[in-house]
């Protein structure tokens, strides 16, 4: 009883890029059909099987039509590890080792690290927005070329991003000035 | 049953499934006809049952008003709010718990038990003595046993409230066919698919709980895209700002240290909710009572008022700010705000939602109405007789498991639409391992101290194989009520493994059981007492129509000797009113009855041809 594939159970081909609102209504034409409210006047073993289709189907929809969470998955599909996120990238480096630094400063109560620390959280900010618009155009060249590399690419730039989200989740949950 | 005046059209419809809405101040029921739902009134007129309970030093047990007024004759025997300890710890609930007049057993730890004189009772027990007042209201309302119902709880609830509260939904001898939040609720009875498309926010502040919902309107469907919210937030908590300044003046006047005196204390509750209530309406009201030949006066301005409850109506902001920002939206994409709750009555609550939504609210239904009468279209939807809505609701709060460390593992995101599911595979840590324990949490914060502990799951029998080596897959689901429940299976063989839960607050399933079996064996007691109670109200009915009818033109034009025989007959049933033989009330009622068979047939004459004429105008 191994999980349905997500794009089967939708009738989807499996892609990266997805139409939103077709999918959107595609959840709503089957939440009708295999929501448990139909099935609560069933046999209990029915309403058990509709309580799992139906769980199913939401699990389903929460993952494919969050670009990152369906890439990840999609990615699981082509036998790529999970992104972690433990490892900094390359690229960004020093702006990391800046950032920590500056945290560290504003713990231990020097203010003036925090416009450095603001001047990170911006640059970081921005890595992600445009790292995120290249993984759109990643997208759609896999789903036309379906080129193994481009795959690799898309892992590697989620690897990266989930560890720039962790850092900008530590930012900004620095309390603002007393 | 005999009623005289009444014509009995003899369709028996399949039973209804009532709608619930079990609130920390009151409670009602209510069900969907042809044209709509609507809240079931009881025999005294009144549409809310103020959820108190009253168990008298004979062991009767009053529900409603009548146990409300006990509340000051005999409060440590009356229970009110109990839904602020339902599914709770003895450590939730202590600083509240010294304004409460009732007493919590020593030992309610993870299970809190409430002294009722002789007895102890659970929360959900305690519930379920107002789910079998409604229960009953609803079926000498409808003529028919009742034993389905939905029931609302705040969408914030965790999974070991709502399962007290299914818990009390069993002990009352009701199935539970579905736990609905009541912010959905709500938004179900406003009928807002009137619009093909919209985002809708559900602003709820009740007695005890605050909620904030956005849902997606589309055709029919209702999509919760977030919620948020606070259990331990709503009018009791303004009561108390109140209470203690009472409690600090009559100390100040009288010299004397009332705190203690739960008579005193109810007393002053009672009129400080009355001052609360008309500041709603007027710029200035007093809290006015008095106690033992004493008496007290505080006037208080609206003004005051604001001032004095300024820090609870902004703990409710902070809540609507993350359910937007969890579904991704701005206060201008709101289309339509809805207010729920008693307290949504006060104006600068009023005004504080619309200045953040910057929409004037709908206030249409009766706040106190509105989500019972949602929980009767999710029942119609249940029970097949609606199907062109359907709620898509969420999980409040994140599940995790407790991994190496302390940490928490998020397998179900909050804002998940349930039914949600995630599976995790485990293993063993030494050889020969045979059980494994999954510690399994709700709450958004990484460790799991800071999270609440919801159950342990004890995988047992696991084949004893080195270590690491089993791989068993557990399958963590979320149904539609919001319940968790867990199962599990050995990858290897493919075989069910099991699973004992161990919850770690409120009942087990055999505790539960066991207060069933408790309530069938009292059931016989209960039963013969409900009898006669319903005799009674039978009595009361044909006595106030016979008192009614004399008035009229058809009674004078009765024989002297057929007025003298309902006028026994009435005698007669008087005397035996007061009777613990409900059979004989009832042979009386009958005897009665037949005495007004001619004179109801002559009002019906009378009736028609009063009809006819109207006609003919």
């Amino acid at each position: 009883m191994s999980a349905p594939d997500y794009f089967a159970f939708f009738g989807l081909e499996p892609k990266l890029s997805i139409d939103a609102a077709g999918l959107e209504e595609r959840f709503y034409r089957l939440s009708r059909e295999l929501h448990p409210d139909r099935f609560s006047r069933a046999a209990p073993d029915e309403r058990a099987q509709a309580e799992q289709a139906a769980a199913t189907l939401n699990d389903a929809y929460r993952t494919l039509r969050d670009p990152i969470a369906r890439a990840e998955y999609f990615l699981r599909r082509e036998g790529f590890e999970a992104p972690d996120g433990r490892k900094p990238p390359a690229n960004l480096l020093e702006q990391v080792f800046e950032t920590s630094q500056a945290l560290e400063d504003l713990r231990g109560g020097d203010e003036s690290a925090r416009a450095r620390l603001e001047e990170a959280r911006v640059r970081m900010r921005v890595a992600l927005t445009e790292g995120d618009a290249r993984l759109r155009v990643l997208f759609e060249d896999y789903d036309r070329l379906g080129d193994r590399a481009s795959l690799a690419g898309i892992r590697a730039w989620l690897d990266r991003r989930k560890y720039l989200g962790n850092l900008l989740v530590q930012i900004e949950s620095e309390p603002a000035r007393p | 049953m005999s009623q005289v005046f009444d014509i009995d059209f003899g369709d028996r419809k399949p039973a209804p499934v009532v709608g619930i809405d079990l609130g920390t101040t009151n409670s009602l029921v209510a069900f969907l006809d042809l044209t709509g739902p609507k809240v079931i009134s009881g025999e005294d007129g009144e549409r809310l049952v103020p959820s108190v309970v009253y168990r008298s030093p004979a062991g009767e047990i009053l529900v409603g008003s009548p146990a409300r007024r006990m509340l000051i004759d005999d409060p440590a025997r009356t229970v009110y709010s109990v839904k602020r300890l339902m599914g709770r710890g003895l450590a939730d609930v202590k600083k509240e718990a010294s304004l409460f007049p009732f007493r919590i057993a020593p030992g309610s730890e993870s299970l809190i038990r409430l002294e009722l004189g002789e007895r102890t009772f659970t929360p959900p027990e305690i519930s379920a003595f107002i789910l079998v007042e409604l229960k009953r209201r609803a079926e000498a309302y409808l003529g028919q046993p009742i034993t389905q119902a939905v029931i609302t709880v705040p969408a914030y609830f965790n999974d070991a409230q709502r399962q007290a509260t299914k818990d009390a939904g069993r002990i009352a001898g009701l199935e539970v066919l579905r736990l609905v939040n009541e912010p959905t609720a709500a938004s179900l009875a406003y009928g807002l698919e009137t619009r093909q498309d919209g985002i809708v926010a559900v602003y709820d502040l009740g007695g005890g709980t605050f909620d904030i919902s956005i849902l997606k309107l589309h055709v029919g469907i209702f999509e919760v895209l977030a919620t948020n919210g606070d259990t331990h937030l709503g009018g009791d908590d303004i009561d108390d700002l109140l209470l203690r300044i009472g409690l600090e003046d009559a100390a100040h006047e009288w010299g004397e240290d009332l705190s203690h005196d739960g008579s005193f204390v109810q007393t002053l509750r009672r009129a400080v909710i009355d001052a609360k209530e008309r500041l709603s309406l007027e710029p200035r009201a007093t809290i006015d009572l008095e106690y033992q030949g004493r008496r007290y006066g505080r006037e208080i301005t609206r003004e005051q008022f604001e001032d004095l409850i300024q820090d609870i109506v902004d703990r409710t902001i902070d809540p609507c700010w993350q359910c937007l920002k969890a579904a991704a939206l701005t206060p201008e994409q709101i289309d339509e705000v809805v207010l729920v709750g008693g307290s949504t009555r006060i104006p600068m609550v009023r005004q504080a939602v619309e200045s953040l939504f910057r929409k004037r609210p709908h206030t249409e239904l009766n706040p106190d109405e509105v989500v019972a009468l949602g929980a009767a279209v999710q029942a119609g939807i249940l029970a097949g007789h609606v199907d062109d809505k359907l709620l898509l609701d969420v999980t409040p709060l994140s599940l995790g498991i407790e991994n190496m460390g302390g940490v928490v593992s998020k397998l179900i995101h909050r804002n998940s639409t349930i039914p949600a599911s995630a599976t995790g595979v485990f293993t063993t840590a030494v050889d020969g391992q045979k059980n494994v324990l999954i510690h399994v949490l709700q709450g958004e914060r990484e460790l799991a101290r800071d999270c609440r502990s919801l159950a342990r799951f004890d995988l047992k029998d696991i084949e004893p194989l080195p270590a690491g080596a089993p791989r068993i897959e557990v399958k963590f689901l979320i149904d539609a009520n919001g319940i968790l429940s867990v199962t599990a299976r050995d990858q290897r063989t493919g075989k069910e493994q099991s699973v004992e839960v161990k919850p770690s607050y409120g009942l087990t399933d055999k505790q539960v059981e066991a207060m069933i079996q408790e309530s069938f064996e009292r059931a016989e007691e209960d039963l013969r007492e409900r009898q006669v109670r319903e005799a009674r109200v039978e009595a009361d009915h044909i006595l106030q129509a016979v008192e009614k009818a004399k008035a009229d033109q058809a009674y004078l034009g009765l024989g002297e000797e057929e007025r003298a025989a309902i006028g026994q007959a009435v005698n007669e049933l008087l005397m035996v009113y007061q009777s613990e033989d409900h059979l004989l009330v009832r042979a009386h009622i009958e005897k009665l009855n037949q005495a007004t068979l001619h004179l109801a047939e002559l009002m019906m004459n009378t009736a028609l041809k009063t009809a006819l004429k109207g006609t003919k105008l």
